[in-house]
């Protein structure tokens, strides 16, 4: 009698972990060759797994609804003496690093480079170099290749960026192979004028991917920010559903009361942008219409309203998207929510905001202008029944007191909860804030009419 | 766009069956088929051996043996009859997925479970048998049977050329030249396109209108749409198809109306993007129950025969499971071997760089060291 333990394969071409879903057998069962054992789930698709071999079953290593990585032990198994099934452990899955930086000697074992690569190496063994022996090799050796300064862009974006008088050389392409796009020459002629950007996520966006030679491709493992980003998105995206309406406002006059306001004593240190202006007005209609900050509440059955306005930023950092919130927001003078709205994006672009600044939001501003977009239909950030979109502010020519004028123009996008807020409330709500924001005196209307 | 999916009734006019799915034999005008009881069990065997061995390839990559495999599940008959058409002298250009054809063509298993083990690039030697490299582009065989069989008639050869393809290959501008240069030479060869009816996801509907094999009509050669999952039927049509090759009257296209009753291969769900309904009613079709169904109900066969013929198919089982598991891996250096038949100066420098990478380390290769040749 021998144990034998199977360790999880790379079930579909470069996978590097699969879920439990059921076991079809229990310790102790007694299994024949090639008997479904277990149905496990990976990226590409539910499988069930036929057993390599016949004996029984000694050990069944995760629990249903375990994730495993391949290469560790998945099931053992006690097998009869004798050859009486012609099997052979699972192949140790091999790292495809060719380069020893730090060599671990093993001589001893052998290394099994069966089929399958990924990148959760198992037991990486590998023979150490001989000393000196990038120097003995006759190897030809060719020597780095210059820093690629030609700069890929589709001729019309060469020409935008001419006009708009941007060094296409100093523009980080996020383009398919770094190519530079209308959008990046934007962002970086509307980089002197636009809010709140962040350099940090930007630099780490526009870096060249570091790409396999072989394949050509990168594989960036699903995880973190990104992981809780997407497990948000499509709970949030198939639980609420989802209307977004837009509205193009001429804020012109909000933009000179930022300008104006930037001399006040009271704004010394802090940033005044358009945003901060946006998020007075949403917290003003908010305090009009307090149903749009409410969430669903499932199992109580119950919709839950909140007097508290958690007003959630959704911030591009170098490590994904993160929407931190400014707790009871309503609460603050204009210069204090300026200052928290400063203190939201610098700890977030450093890295090092809270878990707890990220719960409890109860609606949310998300600030795509500026990356030189105009709208989007935003997803709700799960929880909340609103989020509004900021899109880029542009001069358009614009009808403004009967006249065609050049005007400053931005859109912006609400997306709500339909089972929560109705189109009349939702319209109404984005509506005032237009207003607002075309006429800034009307904060004062309203602030006033309410508090 | 609104987009157009006419209906493709599988049977018609043109349709050729030989052997129902209930097992009974039916007669066509055109296709009559002289066959005795014994040549229907050793094609009964065929299909079950070819089954066999595939459904051990799948479990074989499921517990990590290969990397991948291409089920052929539901397309014997389709194989088996036009493999067994096949006769030495003439040439199979498979897909990646002809494990039936090779298998008749007498291709050893484990020569086709070493590419997909990864322990070699697929490499058998096609005059061995008459069958192809594995081709997984696209439809590209289509080209090389084509120009085969124009070799094979600048030769005064007696053969033909047969080239397999998929449904969703005829799609490909490859086929369809093929086609069209097929045509205007008179080449000796048949198209045989197994249209399993899922190109992976795309369902054939969606490609093509008309059904494929009225697409030979444009091209100036006959057409013919046979149950994919009778194997008379299939044998019937492509000896004849072959024969017309042989005897100088051209091309012809077989369109071999069968279903993928597996994933496209072993990384692909197909839960995705079709329907369970639609896999029941096709095993109701299964091309090896009718063949069994028949030798019952007429007493050709008894239950010791299914039973020779299972234990034989384990017994095969058995024999790819082992010789796959115990497959050495490649010696590294035998990637440059079969680049360019009389190699490139390139080449030699990239082995020469490669070995001299190799000999940088301590102690043996492991590949080298499993094939027992020397450090270099």
């Amino acid at each position: 009698m021998a144990t034998k333990d199977f360790l999880l394969p790379d079930l579909g071409e470069g996978l590097t972990e699969a879920e439990i879903l059921h076991w079809l057998v229990a310790e102790g069962d007694t299994v024949t060759l090639n008997q479904p054992i277990v149905e496990v789930e990976t990226a590409k698709a539910a499988v069930e797994i036929p057993s390599p071999y016949a004996g029984v079953v000694t050990t069944l290593h995760h629990a249903e609804g375990a994730t495993v990585d391949v290469g560790l032990p998945l099931i053992s198994f006690e097998v009869g003496g004798g050859d009486a099934t012609a099997t052979a452990d699972a192949p140790a899955i091999q790292g495809g690093d060719l380069v020893p930086s730090a060599p671990k000697v093993d001589t001893e074992e052998k290394i099994e480079v069966l089929v399958g690569s990924g990148p959760k190496a198992g037991k990486l063994t590998r023979r150490p170099r001989k000393q000196a022996a990038g120097a003995a090799t006759s190897m030809p050796i060719r020597a780095a290749e210059p820093a690629d300064v030609h700069v890929l862009a589709k001729p019309p974006v060469r020409k935008l960026a001419r006009d708009l008088g941007v060094d296409l050389r100093g523009v980080g392409g996020s383009g398919p192979n770094g190519t530079v796009t209308r959008a990046d020459v934007q962002a970086a002629a509307g980089a002197g004028g636009a809010v709140g950007a962040a350099p940090a996520y930007a630099a780490s966006a526009r870096a060249r991917p570091d790409f396999d030679s072989a394949t050509r491709e990168q594989r960036i493992p699903i995880k973190g920010v990104r992981k809780a980003t997407a497990t948000a998105m499509v709970q949030s995206a198939f639980t609420a559903p989802h209307v977004t309406e837009w509205v193009t406002v001429d804020v012109t006059e909000t933009m000179n009361l930022a300008r104006r306001l930037r001399n006040y004593p009271d704004f010394t240190g802090v940033k005044v942008s358009p945003l901060l202006l946006v998020a007075r007005a949403l917290i003003l209609a908010v305090r009009r219409h307090p149903m749009i900050n409410s969430s669903w509440d499932d199992e109580a059955q119950e919709i839950v309203v909140k007097d508290y306005v958690n007003l959630g930023i959704a911030a591009a950092t170098p490590r994904g998207l993160i929407v931190p919130n400014i707790k009871d927001a309503g609460s603050l003078s204009l210069p204090q929510l300026a200052g928290a709205l400063d203190a939201l994006v610098a700890t977030a672009r450093e890295g090092k905001t809270a878990p707890a600044d990220m719960q409890r939001g109860t609606i949310t501003i998300t600030n795509v202008g500026v990356f030189g977009v105009d709208s989007g239909t935003p997803i709700l950030n799960p929880g909340e029944s609103a989020i509004l979109c900021f899109g880029a502010v542009r001069e358009q020519p614009w009808v403004h007191e009967g006249q065609i004028a050049v005007r400053q123009v931005t859109t912006l996008a609400l997306s709500f909860d339909h089972r929560i807020v109705d189109g009349q409330l939702g319209s109404e709500f984005l509506a005032e804030i237009a207003t607002m924001l075309n006429d800034p005196w009307r904060m004062v209307h309203f602030s006033a009419s309410t508090l | 766009m609104t987009e157009v999916l006419l209906p493709q009734p599988s049977e018609g006019p043109g349709f050729v069956q030989l052997l129902t799915p209930e097992g009974q034999r039916v007669e066509h005008p055109d296709y009559a088929l002289d066959i005795s009881d014994d040549e229907i069990k050793s094609l009964y065997r065929d299909l079950v051996m070819v089954r066999r061995i595939d459904t051990e390839a799948t479990a074989l990559q499921r517990q990590g043996q290969l990397g991948l495999w291409a089920s052929l599940l539901g397309q014997e008959a389709a194989q088996v009859g036009a493999g067994r058409a096949l006769t030495e002298r003439d040439f199979a250009f498979p897909t990646y997925r002809e494990h039936g054809v090779a298998y008749c063509k007498g291709v050893d298993p484990v020569t086709l479970l070493g590419l997909f083990r990864g322990a070699s690039q697929g490499g058998w030697d096609p005059n061995e048998n008459g069958f192809g490299l594995y081709t997984i582009v696209i439809g590209s065989q289509t080209l090389h049977a084509t120009g085969y069989a124009m070799g094979i008639q600048r030769d005064g050869g007696d053969g033909a050329a047969m080239a397999f393809f998929g449904d969703g290959a005829t799609s490909q501008g490859d086929v369809n030249e093929a086609f069209v240069w097929a045509g205007s030479f008179n080449a000796p060869i048949v198209f045989f396109c197994q249209n399993n009816q899922w190109a992976i996801s795309e369902p054939v509907e969606r490609q093509s209108h008309i059904p494929l094999y009225r697409r030979a009509e444009g091209f100036g050669f006959p057409g013919v749409r046979v149950d994919g999952n009778d194997v008379l039927a299939v044998l019937a049509v492509t000896r004849a198809a072959l024969a017309r090759a042989r005897e100088g009257s051209g091309p012809s296209l077989v369109e071999a109306y069968t279903y993928r009753m597996a994933p496209h291969t072993t990384s692909d769900d197909p839960s995705r993007y079709r329907l369970a309904a639609d896999l029941e009613t096709w095993k109701l079709k299964d091309p090896v129950e009718r063949v069994k169904a028949y030798l019952s109900r007429h007493g050709v066969a008894d239950a010791s025969f299914f039973a020779d013929v299972s234990a034989a198919a384990d017994e095969l089982a058995a024999h790819v499971r082992a010789a796959c598991i115990e497959m050495a891996d490649p010696e590294p250096l035998s990637l440059f071997d079969h680049v360019y038949a009389g190699g490139s100066s390139l080449l030699d420098e990239e082995r020469a760089g490669m070995a001299a990478y190799l000999a940088s380390f301590e102690g043996e290769s492991p590949a080298a060291a499993k094939l027992n040749v020397g450090a270099h």
